[in-house]
């Protein structure tokens, strides 16, 4: 076996910050190298840095990566531009900003092979066909002449790694390549990866935050923590005898089915969200004129106070249209859903109300959104977007009770009181969903409603925020909707679960029943997308 | 596992806003330039050593000279003195009608993005209609109706501009307006005058403020313009964009007649221009940490 890429000593500075230290390793051909670590640890700019792809401003990179004998570290644009593409190929995270939105697949696919193969038009056809049937996209010759906005997010990621395959090249570097996808997509594009790895014999290195999926592709590991490489060894070794503590705590903080369960409840608690008969259908303009997508259809549940109801859909299956609906931001056509106070009395219709009576219900349901970057004011101080709730409904008079209040807030969520002063680009990602749900606890509400409220976080923050989440709904009783794709974190969170598929109910029962005996097939298929605890290099000697 | 967050040490404590935006070199100068712009405004008639109608025609079109620092135009009147007085009518024209055209089109157009529906498309199609005239054109049919003199010009500069700044606060509020803060705040019942003025408005300052930067240059020349046809500025009055217009005889013969107008121009709007983009970085939290930390070293 060969080296397709050997990095060693290689470092990267920004201006006098250093990034990434002393990091070596080398690729050989036909293995794929997993490259594991949290946001900010350096794993993409180690990468970059090691095909000559670093561009960012003041930034330097220093040691060697030789790909086939060719150094890349400090490289002429002219090498570079003879590697990329041909020599290495790249598929990145979010697929529907790598992709021109202006261009055809055709035009996308072909650009390399006639920048480095010279191929004529025709033939270059030919060959986009040929990659389009191997990343597996149904009827490729009608898909030639598609756009982008054409296809759903797995089949984008299918057409970069056809991009990146293209010129058959002996590395493929993917970066976080799943981690916008759903859980059954993103079993799709491993194993597609897998398979053409496979055939082709090039070699893969892969970056992710989460170990799980690491398990699935990887011979070896390298585990980063802020620019240092803790712990590098085989897939294997790292998995059951990992040495570094770090490596442990992101091990650890993989969502497994049946690792943690919900916070004990009282069965006997008052529903407090009722939902019946829920019915949600948007106008849509499409080239053959109008007509409407109905994203709910007929859905039905009910929430007891206490509990956490779990949704879980990919996307597109409405779980995101049912918490607009409850919080007012998108209209039902019909159903109607009554939210009782703590005791279950009280009830009030939530999804047919308007004008005032509306915000008055509305308080009563809280909500938080999935990511935590967005979802707070650039130009308001934390104090500030957690205290407007409370200052618009008028709750507390006096600066001293609000400020009193903000620290109770801030303390519920484990973040110090001076936080209070800092805006929001100071906060890292789970502190900001932190804020976001400290805002959600200030009007007391009956439910909260967390929409994908962890899945744009690293893994090992992830588990942090459920661990808050179950604390707080233990110690304060809270009432959860938790919406989430990945089965794994739903299991862990909820007391009930309901399964959602293109708007329609496919499973409603208790988490426990569901996860023992899932009766739909649709419920199955979730099920086994979910990374398996053991790597897949363990099945061959567990056998 | 624990809750506990290992914080980094950030330090939270803030600078007032004034010390930052004197912390920068660049906005103090700026600032100077335009108080002293200011007082020139204020005080022109007794700072000027000539008085502006003094008519000397044997020394016409004399070149600047320790009597004459600016040189003198066409008549023999002192253009220093012309251009100090100028700054007056000229700063106030410009002020005034930026000012009616900011109430008026960040009004209309955060409501219109925000909003959206119906009342969104009949401000969006009366911008278009205000749009499609010529800008002199327009403010000439408003000072038709409104008869000639300053306080019609500064009016119809402000009618005329109103529509650039609808267009830049709609198509920012209608961005904003979509992001998860905003329908954070709406789930929780927040009124919407309410997320207009607190969520809203400071989140779109930035593009406002670099046109409201432009539109004031713009406005001065308006002025110009409408002058030089006999509706602005009434001549012997000066205006600085009169001045100008008049010197376009001269451009081969007496370079100080358009010069020093001009140079008066290219002054004022430097210094709104830099002390918008001091305002700006101020009002920009991720800005100001960065110059917080950088006063703290």
């Amino acid at each position: 076996m060969t080296a397709v890429l050997s990095v060693s000593d290689l470092a990267v500075t920004i201006g006098h910050r250093s990034i990434v230290r002393d990091v070596s390793f080398s690729v050989e051909q036909g293995g794929t190298l997993g490259i594991v670590g949290e946001s900010g640890s350096g794993k993409s700019m180690t990468v970059l840095a090691a095909t000559g792809l670093l561009d960012a401003p003041a930034s330097r990179a220093t040691g060697s990566s030789k790909l086939d004998g060719i150094e890349l570290v400090g490289a002429s644009d002219k090498t570079l531009r003879g590697v990329h593409g041909s020599k290495v190929g790249f598929v990145f995270q979010d697929p529907s900003t790598s992709l021109n939105p202006l261009l055809t697949l055709e035009r996308q696919i072909t650009e390399p092979l006639e920048a480095h193969r010279n191929m004529t038009r025709r033939r270059a056809r030919a060959r986009a066909l040929e990659l389009l049937e191997a990343v597996g996209i149904p009827q490729p010759e009608n898909r030639l002449d598609s756009y982008p906005h054409q296809l759903s997010g797995g089949q984008r990621q299918r057409i970069m790694i056809a991009i990146a395959i293209a010129c058959d090249p002996g590395l493929l570097v993917a970066d976080e390549p799943t981690t916008a996808l759903d859980v059954t997509t993103e079993a799709q594009i491993i194993d597609l990866v897998r398979t053409l790895q496979h055939e082709r014999g090039s070699a893969v290195v892969w970056i992710s935050h989460d170990l799980g999926v690491i398990g699935q592709v990887a011979d070896d590991v390298a585990v980063l923590q802020s620019g240092n490489v803790v712990e590098h060894r085989g897939v294997l070794d790292i998995f059951d005898d990992a040495q570094n503590k770090y490596t442990r705590r992101l091990l650890d903080a993989r969502p497994l089915l049946g690792r943690s369960t919900p916070p004990e409840t009282r069965p006997d608690a008052p529903v407090v969200l009722d939902v019946r008969g829920l019915d949600v259908s948007f106008p849509v303009t499409t080239p053959t004129g109008r007509s409407t997508v109905h994203a709910v259809k007929d859905v039905s549940f009910s929430v007891r106070h206490g509990h956490t109801l779990g949704i879980v859909g990919e996307s597109g299956s409405g779980k995101s249209t049912i918490a607009n609906t409850l919080t007012g931001l998108v209209r039902a056509q019909a159903g109607n859903a009554t939210l009782y106070n703590s005791d279950g009395v009280q009830g009030a219709e939530v999804v047919k109300v308007s004008g005032r009576s509306a915000a008055a219900v509305r308080r009563r349901i809280a909500m938080v959104f999935q990511d935590p970057f967005s979802s707070l004011d650039p130009r308001g101080s934390i104090g500030d977007s957690i205290l407007e709730p409370i200052k618009v409904h008028r709750l507390l008079d006096g600066q001293r009770a609000r400020t009193e209040r903000l620290n109770e807030l801030l303390d519920l969520v484990g973040l110090p009181e001076s936080f209070g002063q800092r805006y929001p680009h100071e906060l890292s990602g789970g502190q900001r969903q932190r804020v976001s749900i400290a805002r959600a606890l200030a009007l007391k509400p009956n439910v909260i409603i967390l929409d994908e409220a962890t899945a744009s976080l690293d893994v090992s923050i992830q588990a942090h925020v459920l661990a808050l989440l179950k604390q707080l709904q233990q110690e304060l009783g809270l009432t959860y909707v938790f919406i989430a794709h990945d089965l794994a974190i739903v299991n862990e969170m909820s007391h009930d679960v309901l399964v959602l598929r293109n708007g329609e109910s496919v499973e409603y029962r208790e988490a426990a029943d569901l996860f023992a005996s899932p009766q739909a097939e649709y419920t199955r298929a979730l099920l086994s997308a979910i990374p398996p605890e053991r790597p897949r290099a363990a099945a061959a000697t567990d056998r | 596992m624990t809750t506990t967050l290992d914080v980094e040490h950030i330090d939270s404590t803030r600078i007032a806003s004034w010390r930052l935006l004197l912390s920068n070199p660049v906005t103090v100068v700026s600032t100077v330039v335009l108080t002293l712009v200011l007082i020139v405004a204020v005080f022109a008639e007794t700072i000027a050593p000539y008085g502006i109608n003094s008519i000397d025609v044997p020394g016409a079109l004399q070149a600047p000279s320790s009597a004459h620092w600016f040189g003198t135009d066409d008549l023999g009147r002192d253009v220093f003195s012309r251009v100090l007085v100028a700054t007056t009518v000229s700063l106030k024209v410009a002020v005034v009608s930026v000012a009616i055209a900011f109430v008026a089109g960040v009004t209309a157009g955060v409501i219109a993005g925000f909003m959206r529906g119906w009342f969104d498309t009949i401000i969006m199609r009366v911008v278009d209609v205000m749009f499609s005239f010529p800008v002199i054109l327009l403010a000439l049919a408003i000072i038709a109706i409104l008869g000639p003199g300053v306080g019609t010009t500064m009016v119809a500069i402000g009618i005329v501009y109103t529509p650039i700044f609808a267009r830049v606060a709609r198509a920012s509020a209608l961005s904003i307006s979509v992001e998860p803060f905003v329908q954070v705040s709406r789930t929780m019942g927040v009124p919407a005058p309410y997320i207009l003025r607190k969520h809203v408005l400071p989140n779109i300052t930035a593009p406002v403020i670099v046109q409201t930067s432009l539109s004031l240059a713009f406005a001065i020349l308006s002025e110009a313009s409408l002058s030089f046809l006999g509706l602005g500025v009434q001549p012997p009055d000066p205006s600085w964009g009169r001045m100008l217009f008049d010197a376009q005889a001269f451009l081969g013969q007496a370079w100080w007649l358009s010069v020093f107008p001009g140079a008066a121009i290219f002054v004022t709007v430097l210094a709104f221009n830099l002390v918008g983009d001091g305002l700006r970085d101020v009002l920009d939290p991720k800005q100001r940490s960065i110059m917080e930390a950088r006063a703290k070293k």
